[in-house]
Formats: structure tokens, C-alpha cells, sequence
């Protein structure tokens, strides 16, 4: 009752934090003098094709870019009526991208969920990676599965990623006859989902994953080594050992449980930091995610392309940080009852 | 009868240094209690480690061997295989540790803790279901005194308090009824009152179970209450053992005599003392209340915490004034407002008057070269040694930042000033250049004295300034205060748990409880004739190293409750105190007339 209560809590908080990070989003996007259209207005202008500009002040008006800018962002969240009357994000209209001159919905559309399927299977792999090695390395401290850990540890952190993802490309294609680039074959682009469509998804997921995954993997081991090895010099681990239990039963059963509360916080973290981080290896892997979208709207100042992906980060973001906050209240009484250490 | 346990010649030590335990041995009889007495430093812990064979992956065990026999079988427990070793921790030896707070996992239910002893040892005579198992746990906690057994195995850790966890602790280790109980330290942590409390029970588990026990203290109070048998170490080697009678009662070795001499006693009085004249104040507290607004979470409303309430002390020019009581009586909290660290509430009034002047001001409402000039003149010597001086600063960088802050002389003035403090607090001068790592915990108290001094204050709060030290040290640091105050004039406000150490340094002791003062008089009155429940049961849990002066618990139990428990003169109407009242001149307590 009481885990629902902090739940519908933490949802409504959620909510205001995406609200005041759509102000943000906005605000930032529209910091730079100009917008999209008027720029192209402007160029059009300069070389005299009169006729583009007509289409392009129809689309000034059409998307209210003529209005001032608070209006403009009321109507873009869709609270209050536009030219087509209330048609925002509230109401799943995410307005137009003029650089690629199609609806976003359009353009995003399959990115969208390859992005959150790249960045899971990637989150999943740095926990599932992370989780034994770091145990590994703090519970065989000092010793030679410590430092090859270690080793390989810092050898992912200082690895360039798409360095890495060309050097796996090679050697994938070589010897086992991994896909090269991509997402998925090019026949099935475009294609309603099928066994082998899915099949296909996977195989070309291989690579991206672990590229992706790797250093965010080093970085988590590394944590996790140094939060055991705290726990492992306290007291209560000694009082276990003292009632006789078995090493392997101990370190599972005591500072694991402790060590855990770290790792799982990151979730919120690894989200964002890998949906940001992979833009670049998504050009050099040629994924179809929205990483390579998000780099082309802000660099032409695409606004309502770049405040959705932007607004769809932050929105992984916060979820991430729910999804921990949640967890560690079940994982841990002392949040859980609101206590603190004596 | 052949021994329990036999520790033969063993000697521990670390890389390629001299051994830090040396040639160490003594027997334990089934059902006896052996004390192993030392300072910090002295191997006793490591020694005790040894039998469990918990020592630190670094520690050698050099030579020597741990005989330990039960039902006719005999085994050494320092070349017993690791497995064999599993089944007899926590089974057959089981083990208290010092620190009760941070020795139980908090993530993990009291219950679950306990009762995994008895699954990991089920083939014993132990029970063979979980609710058996369930069973003899909440026996154990009834046994360790637990008022309601099932909700205790229902808590976490932090839910309890440092008392009821050390019980918990205690009933994790009787739980499989082993054939001997190691307790390290069990009670340096605890309040005297609660340590009072936990030794008694110690003892009646002890006559009950008929198990042995070996008790690691550095308190000989605690020795003359507790053991049969006295083992006294130092710097690894044993000094002197025998039966606590003869080493208690007529110690041979100097070591022992130098322990017995530096341990605190609270004196036998004939008369009591004459009141303290109140007439140069350096610091007057009137009506200093403080109430803290605890967040409760989420839309509940905070909760009122009342640290102090109505707390009036008043400290004359050159005098020390006592403040005693447990963790939680609000005692600490009346030191940080006295220095004005602290917003007591309103109606409060804390007035100093520093040497010199006629005109005593109100710490909380002084303008900017008032307060400057009151920081110089009060300064504070904290609780722990080792994270009060920062690690990366040598010593001559901290003890001249203060005249630094203050533009106090020139450098090479300041330099000259930090080395003569040193010189008075008993160190050389030669040693600024180090960093504190260098020192031992008392030199460290000298070090942190020293930079209080730095500017020639006319008040020191000394918030505990010896509980983390050992007695022999205790004892040098106590002395070095006193002598400062001969010297200097010095006023000490003087923050303590211990009224045996007090008893030594006041001039006046106010006992707090609950953050009201209960009894307040000069230390001998205190002693000749304590009024309130409460001090009665602190100078009855003081363990003295006399064997014919045993604690009396049924004193302790009396006083050291709630105040709901006390008899009808002392108890509180809802949350209101009684009055206080003077009863004899200079000596006041709090009671209804």
C-alpha cells in the first residue's frame, strides 16, 4: 500500500519534471537567432527562387513560427490552439521536420523502437557483463582475476567506440559471418514484422551491443568492485563469518545485497548516457535509431525534429530513474521506512 | 578436569615485521570466564580472532597451537581443514562483536540473521524444520530479554536501538548454545548504563547455559564483574594471568598496576562538597531550549524532537562544568549552542563575558566583531581524534590556520606560537612537519588541544575529548587539562558520558536525561548523596575494578528506564518535567515536592 502510494507519487512527480524539461527543451532550441524556415527563407530569398519561398512562409505561418515564442510553445505541447486548432504533443502530433520535409511521427517512427531495443539489449549486456566480473574481481582482490579484469576493464573504457566497432565488423565478417552495418537486412526494411525479420534484428544486434555496451560495462564492473570491496570489510561480513557460513553463500547473501543499491540507482543513468553516447557509433554502424536524426536537426535547426527526440531522451531518462527509485525502495527497508543509520 | 579451550605458545605477525603477538598462551575451563585485558595495540583482538581463525588475510599465524576439546575429542583449530573449522563457528564457538550498530547487515530482518545460524548448523542437535528453528530463536530472544520476542524477529537493524541491537547480537550467538562465547569489547560502545545492563545478562546466560566465556576489554571494572580468570597483555606478549582475585587484588606486574591506577573510579566521599559560588561568569545559559523538526516523509506533518528543554548552566571564570548523560540526552547539542554553532529557540538566552569586560553578551545576537572576537575566545575539542585533524594537512598547517583565519601575527610569529602549544601539551616542537597519520590516538587529542589553544581562549568545550581513547591515555589527557586550567585560567565546559572521569576534572556535574537537566551539584555531593533515580543508576553501573563492589543491577534497572518508571517523586506528567529544586545548597534535582 504503502510502495503504491510512493509509486503514484513518483509518477506525479515524473510528470512535472518532463513538463519543466519540455520549457527547457524549447527554450534551448530556439536560443540560437532564426529558426529552420526563416534561414531558408532568407537563402531562397538570396538566389532568388521566389516560388520556394512562398511555400516556406506558408509553412511559417502553418506552423505558427510567426506567433511569439511563448505562444509558439503552448502550441507545440498542444495546450492551446494552433492554426489546425489544439494539435501538440499532448494530443500525438509531433509536428514536421523540415529538413527531411515529412511529419516526425514518420520519420522516427521505426528509430523510435529500434533505439529503446539497441539501448536495452546494451543496458542488459553491461549488467550482465558487469555483474559477475566486478563480484569476481572484489571477491578475488589482489590477485591475478582481479588485475585481468582489471586489465580488460580499462582496455573497454579507453577503446574509442566506433574504433571498436569497426575492428569487430572486420573480425565478425571474417570469422563467425556477422552482417555488416545496419539493424536488420535491407529486404527487410520497411516490412511487417516475421520470424525472419525478427532473426535478422537480432544477429545485426550483436556487434552494436557490445559496442555500446562495453566501456558503460568496464565503468559499472569498476563500481561494483569498489562498492564490495567497502562492504566487504564491515563489520556484518565478519559476524557472518563468525556463525560459519561458506565464503560463496556470504558474499551472495550480505555485501552483494549491499553493493546492489549503487548499480541498480545507475539504471537512470546508463538510459541517456547510452542513448547520447551511441549517436556516434549509430552513424558508423549505420543504425536506423533516432541518434543519427537527432545529430542532422540540430545541426540545421530543425526544431519540432530535435524537441521530439530531445523531449522522447529525457522521457527514457526519467523512467530510468523511476524504474531505480522503485526498485531500491523494495531492495532496501532502511528507504523503504523512511529510516536513518544511528 | 581437562580444558575447554588451551592456547599454547602463539605468536602472529604481519609481512616481515616482529610479531604483534608473541608467544601468547592460557587455558579456559568449561563454564569459566577468562578476561583478556589491553589496551589498543596490545594483540588481545587478534589474539581472540585466532581461535575463530578470522584474522585479516594479511595476519601470519607464525606458531603456536588452539586446542580446543569437547565430548573427549580434541582438535587444533589452527590446522583444522576450513570446512570442519566451518561447522565449528558459530556452533561450537560463537562470537560478540564491539561494534553492535554496524555488525548486523541492515538490509536483512533480525529473525532471518538469528535463525541462519541454526540452518547452517541443523545437523547439530539443532532443529530440523524452519518453525522449530523459529521456535528456538524467539526462546533466545526471551532469554536475552526481549520484551516482545516476534517483533523483534520481524525488525530491521535500525528499527532497534544500540542496546537491544547488542542484545540481538548476543542471542545470534547463544542461539546454537555453543560451548564458548568470545566477546570483543561487547560494551565499549554502550552507554554505562546499558553496559551495566549487558554484562549482567552475559552472566546469567553464562549460569544458565553453563558455557565459557572469553571477554576482551580494556575496562579492569568490567574484569572484576565479570571474570574468574584475568589475562593481562601488552604490546603482544602476556604480562601477568592468573585468577582475578589475586591479579585484581594484588597486582604483581607494574603494567597491570599502571592499568589500575589510570582506570576511573567514582570515589568513596564522607562528606559532601560546598556549593560552587556563581558569582564570575564566563558563560550563562538561561532557558535554552532546542527543538528540531524531524521530516517524516512524503505529506506527513514533521515531527517535533525536543533536544534541550528549559537547560540553565551557568560556568565561573576558571571552573569546569560538567555535563553528563547517555547518547540522546541532548548534552552535545547544549555544547554547540554554548558556542553558538547552534540557533537554540526563542526565549533562549546564552550570555558570555569574556576576561576583561563588564558587559556579558548574547552569543546568538552578536554583530560581526563581537562574534569574531567570541570565536577566538571559546574554542572546542571534539569526540574523536583520528577525523578531526585532516589527513593531508602536517601538523604545523593546522595548528596555525586558526591564527591565519583570525590575521594573528606574522608567520614566522604564528610558527613560534604553534610550536610552543606543542611544547605545553607534552609534544615536541620537531614534530610539525608531520602528518597526523605519524601519532597515536592521544597524541592526536593533544594535537587537536593544542590547536585549540592556538588562540588563547578563555572557554574550551571539550565534547568527550577522552571516550575514544584507552585509560592509561584517558588518564594523561585528563591530567594535561587540568594543568592547563592551573596555568592559563581556563574554563572548561566538559562534555562526558562517564561520571568516574568527571568526577576527577568538575567542579560541578549537571546529569541529563531526555534533554532535561535531572540532578545538578558539585561532583562529591553528587556522589555523598545522589537524589534522582537516574544518577543513582549511573554510579551503580560504573564498573569498579574492586571485586567487592559489584554493580548493582537492581539499582540500574531502577533508574536507567523511562521516566515513566520511575518512582512518583521523579516521574514526568505527559512530557513535563518536574520542577527543579533545590534540596541542599548548591545541589539541585529534579522532583516533585
Amino acid at each position: 500500500m504503502m510502495f503504491l502510494k510512493y509509486a503514484g507519487y513518483r509518477l506525479l512527480t515524473m510528470l512535472l519534471t518532463l513538463w519543466v524539461v519540455s520549457i527547457l527543451v524549447f527554450a534551448i532550441i530556439n536560443l540560437p537567432p532564426g529558426d529552420f524556415l526563416s534561414n531558408q527563407i532568407a537563402e531562397l530569398r538570396a538566389t532568388g527562387q521566389a516560388e520556394g519561398v512562398a511555400k516556406a512562409e506558408f509553412l511559417r505561418t502553418e506552423y505558427a513560427l510567426d506567433r511569439p515564442l511563448w505562444m509558439q510553445y503552448l502550441i507545440w505541447i498542444g495546450a492551446a490552439p494552433g492554426p489546425q486548432g489544439f494539435s501538440g504533443m499532448l494530443q500525438g502530433d509531433f509536428g514536421w521536420s523540415f529538413e527531411f520535409d515529412q511529419p516526425v511521427s514518420e520519420i522516427v517512427g521505426d528509430a523510435l523502437w529500434l533505439t529503446v531495443l539497441v539501448n536495452l539489449a546494451a543496458v542488459l549486456f553491461v549488467y550482465v557483463v558487469a555483474l559477475p566480473l566486478g563480484v569476481l574481481a572484489a571477491a578475488k582482490s589482489e590477485t591475478w582475476v582481479d588485475y585481468s579484469a582489471a586489465f580488460v576493464g580499462y582496455l573497454g573504457l579507453a577503446t574509442p567506440n566506433f574504433l571498436l566497432a569497426l575492428i569487430l565488423f572486420y573480425y565478425g565478417q571474417k570469422y563467425l559471418g556477422l552482417p555488416i552495418g545496419g539493424l536488420m537486412a535491407p529486404e527487410f526494411e520497411g516490412e511487417p514484422m516475421s520470424p525472419a525479420k525478427v532473426q535478422s534484428i537480432l544477429i545485426h544486434l550483436i556487434v552494436p551491443t557490445f559496442v555500446i555496451g562495453t566501456s558503460g560495462a568496464a565503468a559499472m564492473m569498476q563500481r561494483l568492485r569498489a562498492n564490495m570491496l567497502d562492504e566487504l570489510s564491515k563489520p556484518y561480513v565478519e559476524t557472518a563469518k563468525a556463525k560459519g557460513m561458506a565464503p560463496a553463500r556470504l558474499l551472495a547473501k550480505y555485501p552483494l545485497r549491499m553493493a546492489f543499491n549503487p548499480f541498480v540507482a545507475d539504471i537512470g543513468n546508463l538510459l541517456p548516457a547510452m542513448v547520447s553516447g551511441s549517436v556516434l557509433v549509430s552513424v558508423v554502424l549505420g543504425l536506423q535509431t533516432i541518434g543519427p536524426a537527432l545529430l542532422t536537426a540540430l545541426k540545421s535547426q530543425d526544431q519540432f525534429l530535435a524537441g521530439f527526440v530531445l523531449m522522447f531522451v529525457a522521457l527514457l531518462t526519467l523512467i530510468g530513474t523511476m524504474i531505480s527509485d522503485l526498485l531500491l525502495v523494495l531492495l532496501d527497508p532502511r528507504i523503504r521506512y523512511g529510516a536513518r543509520e544511528g | 578436569m581437562t580444558p575447554l579451550l588451551e592456547v599454547a605458545d602463539l605468536s602472529i605477525g604481519f609481512g616481515s615485521a616482529p610479531p604483534v603477538v608473541q608467544g601468547v598462551s592460557f587455558s579456559v575451563m568449561p563454564g569459566e570466564t577468562l578476561a583478556l585485558v589491553g589496551e589498543s595495540g596490545s594483540g588481545k583482538t587478534l589474539t581472540c580472532r585466532s581461535v575463530l581463525r578470522i584474522l585479516p588475510g594479511s595476519a601470519q599465524l607464525r606458531s603456536g597451537s588452539i586446542r580446543f576439546g569437547r565430548e573427549n575429542k580434541v582438535q587444533d583449530l589452527l590446522t583444522l581443514p576450513e570446512r570442519q573449522m566451518r561447522a565449528i563457528r558459530g556452533n561450537h564457538i560463537s562470537m560478540i562483536f564491539q561494534e553492535p550498530m554496524r555488525s548486523l547487515s541492515p538490509l536483512h530482518r533480525i529473525g532471518n540473521q538469528v535463525s541462519e545460524v541454526l540452518k547452517l548448523h541443523r545437523s547439530k542437535s539443532g532443529p530440523k524444520s524452519s518453525s522449530d528453528a523459529r521456535k528456538q530463536v524467539l526462546e533466545t530472544f526471551e532469554q536475552v530479554g526481549f520484551a516482545d520476542p516476534e517483533r523483534v524477529f520481524r525488525a530491521y537493524p535500525f528499527e532497534l536501538s544500540g542496546g537491544m541491537r547488542q542484545r540481538a547480537m548476543i542471542a545470534m550467538a547463544m542461539v546454537a548454545k555453543p560451548d564458548l562465547l568470545i566477546a570483543d569489547e561487547p560494551t565499549t560502545a554502550l552507554d554505562v548504563t546499558t553496559q551495566a545492563q549487558v554484562l549482567g545478562l552475559i552472566k546469567d546466560l553464562q549460569r544458565a547455559t553453563g558455557m565459557a566465556v572469553i571477554l576482551v576489554t580494556h575496562d579492569l571494572g568490567v574484569v572484576a564483574n565479570m571474570a574468574e580468570k584475568v589475562v593481562v597483555m601488552h604490546k603482544g606478549s602476556v604480562m601477568e594471568s592468573g585468577p582475578a582475585a589475586s591479579v585484581l587484588g594484588a597486582p604483581k606486574h607494574g603494567y597491570t598496576r599502571k592499568l589500575f591506577a589510570a582506570a576511573p573510579m567514582i570515589p568513596t566521599v564522607a562528606a559532601p562538597a560546598a556549593p560552587v559560588q556563581h558569582d564570575d561568569l564566563i558563560l550563562d545559559m538561561q532557558h535554552v531550549s532546542k527543538t528540531y523538526q524531524v521530516r517524516a516523509g512524503g505529506w506527513k506533518a514533521p515531527i517535533k524532537v525536543h533536544a534541550c528543554v528549559d537547560v540553565n548552566l551557568s560556568l565561573p571564570r576558571g571552573r569546569t562544568l560538567a555535563v553528563v548523560g547517555e547518547s540522546g540526552s541532548g548534552k552535545t547539542t547544549c555544547a554547540r549552542i554554548a558556542l553558538g554553532a547552534e540557533q537554540p529557540d526563542a526565549g533562549s538566552r546564552v550570555l558570555f563575558r569574556g576576561r576583561g569586560t563588564d558587559e556579558a553578551l548574547p552569543v546568538h545576537a552578536m554583530d560581526r566583531a563581537q562574534r569574531t572576537k567570541f570565536q577566538r575566545s571559546a574554542q572546542m575539542v571534539f569526540q574523536d581524534p583520528y577525523s578531526s585533524l585532516s589527513p593531508r594537512m602536517r601538523i604545523q598547517a593546522a595548528l596555525t590556520e586558526p591564527m591565519e583565519i583570525h590575521g594573528l601575527g606574522t608567520r614566522a610569529e604564528r610558527r613560534e606560537k604553534a610550536a610552543e602549544m606543542l611544547r605545553w601539551v607534552g609534544l615536541s616542537p620537531d614534530m610539525l612537519g608531520r602528518f597526523p597519520h605519524a601519532f597515536s590516538g592521544g597524541q592526536r587529542q593533544r594535537l587537536s588541544i593544542a590547536r585549540a589553544l592556538t588562540l588563547d581562549p578563555q572557554l574550551l568545550v571539550c565534547d568527550e575529548p577522552t571516550s575514544a581513547l584507552d585509560v592509561s591515555v584517558q588518564d594523561q589527557i585528563l591530567t594535561l587539562l587540568e594543568d592547563l586550567q592551573q596555568r592559563t585560567g581556563l574554563s572548561y565546559l566538559f562534555i562526558s558520558h562517564d561520571l568516574a572521569v568527571v568526577s576527577r576534572i568538575a567542579d560541578e556535574v549537571a546529569v541529563m536525561r531526555q534533554g532535561v537537566i535531572v540532578e545538578q551539584a558539585p561532583p562529591d555531593t553528587l556522589f555523598y548523596s545522589p537524589q534522582h533515580p537516574y544518577t543513582q543508576a549511573l554510579i551503580a553501573a560504573q564498573p569498579e575494578p574492586d571485586l567487592s563492589r559489584p554493580i548493582d543491577l537492581a539499582l540500574v534497572a531502577k533508574g536507567a528506564g523511562a521516566p515513566a518508571t520511575w518512582p512518583e517523586m521523579f516521574r514526568f506528567v505527559g512530557t513535563d518535567a518536574p520542577a527543579l529544586v533545590e534540596v541542599n545548597p548548591g545541589h539541585q534535582v529534579r522532583c516533585h515536592v
